[in-house]
C-alpha cells in the first residue's frame, strides 16, 4: 500500500498539481490576450476599446465568456454530430498539451524530454485536424473553403517552420528546450539567425492562421472560415484554441531566437528578476507584435500566400539551412 | 511496470481497434481519421519502446502531413464505395497473400529474439542502448556513416518520386494571365504612363 502510495499516487497527484500550475496562467492569459488584442487594436485606430465592464473594460474577458457559456450550442441538421462536436474539442486540447514541454526556468519544466523540439513540431502540426475537420463535418461551403485554405496553408509554412527549427539545432546541437535557451548564453539566436527569426515569425503568423494570413476565416469572402456553423462554447472552444496557439508560438519565438528564461545581460538589474517573467515578458512582446502585425497589414490574396510560402520561404530557408552549416563547420562552431 | 504494461495495452487496443475501422467504416473521411487515430497510437508504442524520435517523426511526417493530404483528397472526392466493394471478392485472395507474407516476414523478424537470442548481439552494427546515448544521435551514428549510401538512395528515390508527380500535374494552359511580381515591380513610370495635351473639344 505504502509502495503505491510513494510509487504511482503521489507522483500522480504532483504532476496534476503541475499541470494546473500550467493550465490556469495560460487561461488567464488567453482570457487577457482577447483583451489585450481589441485594447491594441482600439489604441492603433484611435479608438476606445472595451471600457464598459469593470475598470477600463478590465471584466470584458469574463462578461464575454458567461455570455458564450450562457447560448445555445447549436449543431446543424446536415453536420456529421461526432466529428463536428470532437473538432473544437480537438483544437483546445492541442492547444493545450504542447505546453508540456516548455521550459519556464532553468529545470523548471513538466517535462524534460529530449526530443522537445519535435514535440513542439509535432504537436502545432496536428492543429490542422480541428479546422479541416470543422469544415468538413458542418456540411456548409463556406466552411468547408475555410477548411481547405487552413489545410493547404499550414502544410505550406510547416515546411519552412522545419528549417528554421532545423538552422537553430544546428547551433545548438540538442533537441532539447532547456539545452535550446541554454546554448543562448552568450548571444540570443534571434541576433546571428536574424533572416530565420524573420521567416519564423511570418511563418508562425501563417500557422495560427493571423492576420495578414487569416484567408481560413476570410470574413470578407468566407463569412467566418471554417467555424461559421459555430456557436456558444464549441465556437468558444476555437476562439480559445486559436489564441492558445498565437501564446505557444510566441512562447516557441522567445525559446528558440529570444533566449527563454535568459535575460538579456547577465548583469545585476537584470539578472534579480526571475527566469518565468523575463519568459513572459518576450511572450507578451512577441504577442504584441503579433497584434501590431494585424493592425498594419492587409490581408493576403491566396495565391500570394502560397508563393511566399513555397517560392520564397522555402528556398530561402533551405539556401539557410546548409549556410548555417557550412558556416558552423568551416570554423569548427559545431557543438559538440 | 503495471504502468507501462496498461499504457502498452491501451495504446495497442485502440490501434487494433482503430484500424479494423479503417477498413469497416462506411463513410471515406472517418476511414482516414481512424487511419491517423491508429498512428497516433503507433507514436506512443514508439515512446513505450524508448524510441521517442521515431515516436515524434511518426506524428510529424504521417499525420501532421501525409494524412492531411489524404484527408484532403477524399474530402474532396466523391467516392461511391458501393461501386469499389463489386469486386471485392476478385481481389480477396491477392489480399490474404500479401498478408500472409507479411504476417511471416514480421514472425521470422521478431520471432529472432525468441528462437535464437544470441543473433542479436553478433548484428553488424549493435544499436546502442537508449540511456547510453540519445536517439537522434544514435540514429545519426549509424544513418550518416554506416548506410549513408543507402540513405542517399532513398533520399533520390523520393525526389525522383517527387519529380515524376510534378510532370504528371503540370499543365501548361494557352490564355492564362499569370502575375508575374518582378514585372510588376520593374515597371518605371514613364513605360506607363504617357502625358498628353488634350485640346478643349478636341479629345485625345
Amino acid at each position: 500500500m505504502a509502495e503505491l502510495w510513494t510509487g504511482y499516487a503521489w507522483p500522480t497527484i504532483i504532476i496534476v498539481l503541475q499541470i494546473v500550475a500550467i493550465i490556469v496562467p495560460l487561461m488567464v492569459g488567453i482570457a487577457y490576450l482577447t483583451y489585450a488584442e481589441r485594447k491594441v487594436l482600439a489604441a492603433m485606430q484611435l479608438r476606445q476599446g472595451p471600457n464598459i465592464v469593470g475598470p477600463f473594460g478590465l471584466l470584458q474577458p469574463m462578461a464575454d465568456g458567461l455570455k458564450l457559456l450562457g447560448k445555445e450550442t447549436v449543431i446543424p441538421a446536415g453536420a456529421n454530430r461526432m466529428v463536428f462536436v470532437f473538432a473544437p474539442m480537438l483544437t483546445f486540447l492541442l492547444a493545450l498539451i504542447a505546453w508540456a514541454v516548455i521550459p519556464f526556468d532553468d529545470g523548471m519544466v513538466l517535462a524534460d524530454i529530449n526530443v522537445g523540439v519535435l514535440y513542439l513540431f509535432a504537436i502545432s502540426s496536428l492543429g490542422v485536424y480541428g479546422i479541416i475537420m470543422a469544415g468538413w463535418a458542418s456540411n456548409s461551403k463556406y466552411a468547408f473553403l475555410g477548411g481547405l485554405r487552413s489545410a493547404a496553408q499550414m502544410v505550406s509554412y510547416e515546411v519552412s517552420i522545419g528549417f528554421v527549427i532545423i538552422t537553430v539545432l544546428l547551433c545548438v546541437g540538442s533537441l532539447n528546450l532547456s539545452d535550446v535557451v541554454n546554448a543562448q548564453r552568450t548571444v540570443w539566436f534571434a541576433i546571428p539567425l536574424l533572416p530565420m527569426f524573420v521567416v519564423f515569425f511570418i511563418s508562425a503568423l501563417a500557422e495560427t492562421n493571423r492576420a495578414p494570413f487569416d484567408l481560413p476565416e476570410g470574413e470578407s469572402e468566407l463569412v467566418g472560415g471554417y467555424n461559421v456553423e459555430y456557436s456558444a462554447m464549441t465556437f468558444a472552444l476555437f476562439f480559445l484554441g486559436e489564441y492558445a496557439n498565437m501564446i505557444l508560438m510566441s512562447a516557441m519565438t522567445s525559446i528558440l531566437f529570444l533566449g527563454g528564461w535568459l535575460p538579456p545581460f547577465d548583469i545585476a538589474p537584470f539578472n534579480w528578476i526571475p527566469g518565468p517573467i523575463w519568459f513572459a515578458l518576450k511572450i507578451a512582446f512577441v504577442l504584441f507584435v503579433f497584434l501590431w502585425v494585424r493592425a498594419t497589414v492587409p490581408r493576403y490574396r491566396y495565391d500570394q500566400l502560397m508563393r511566399l510560402g513555397w517560392k520564397i520561404f522555402l528556398p530561402f530557408s533551405l539556401f539557410w539551412v546548409v549556410l548555417t552549416a557550412g558556416v558552423l563547420v568551416t570554423f569548427g562552431w559545431l557543438p559538440s | 511496470m503495471i504502468v507501462q504494461s496498461l499504457a502498452f495495452y491501451l495504446f495497442a487496443a485502440i490501434l487494433v481497434a482503430s484500424a479494423v475501422m479503417v477498413i469497416t467504416a462506411r463513410n471515406p473521411v472517418h476511414s482516414v481519421l481512424f487511419l491517423i487515430l491508429a498512428f497516433f497510437n503507433a507514436a506512443g508504442l514508439f515512446v513505450l519502446i524508448g524510441a521517442e524520435f521515431v515516436a515524434m517523426i511518426l506524428v510529424i511526417v504521417y499525420v501532421g502531413a501525409v494524412a492531411v493530404l489524404f484527408l484532403f483528397v477524399v474530402m474532396m472526392l466523391d467516392i461511391n464505395f458501393r461501386e469499389l466493394r463489386v469486386g471485392t471478392l476478385q481481389y480477396l485472395p491477392i489480399g490474404i497473400t500479401v498478408g500472409l507474407v507479411l504476417l511471416v516476414e514480421l514472425a521470422l523478424v521478431l520471432g529472432t529474439w525468441v528462437i535464437a537470442p544470441d543473433l542479436t548481439t553478433v548484428v553488424a552494427a549493435p544499436t546502442p542502448t537508449p540511456d547510453q546515448v540519445t536517439n537522434t544521435h544514435a540514429l545519426g551514428l549509424l544513418i550518416y556513416t554506416r548506410y549513408v549510401y543507402l540513405f542517399q538512395a532513398s533520399g533520390l528515390i523520393l525526389l525522383i518520386a517527387m519529380i515524376g508527380a510534378i510532370v504528371l500535374t503540370l499543365r501548361s494552359r494557352e490564355g492564362v494571365r499569370r502575375q508575374n511580381i518582378s514585372n510588376q515591380v520593374s515597371r518605371r513610370r514613364d513605360e506607363v504612363v504617357a502625358i498628353r495635351k488634350v485640346p478643349t473639344r478636341g479629345g485625345v
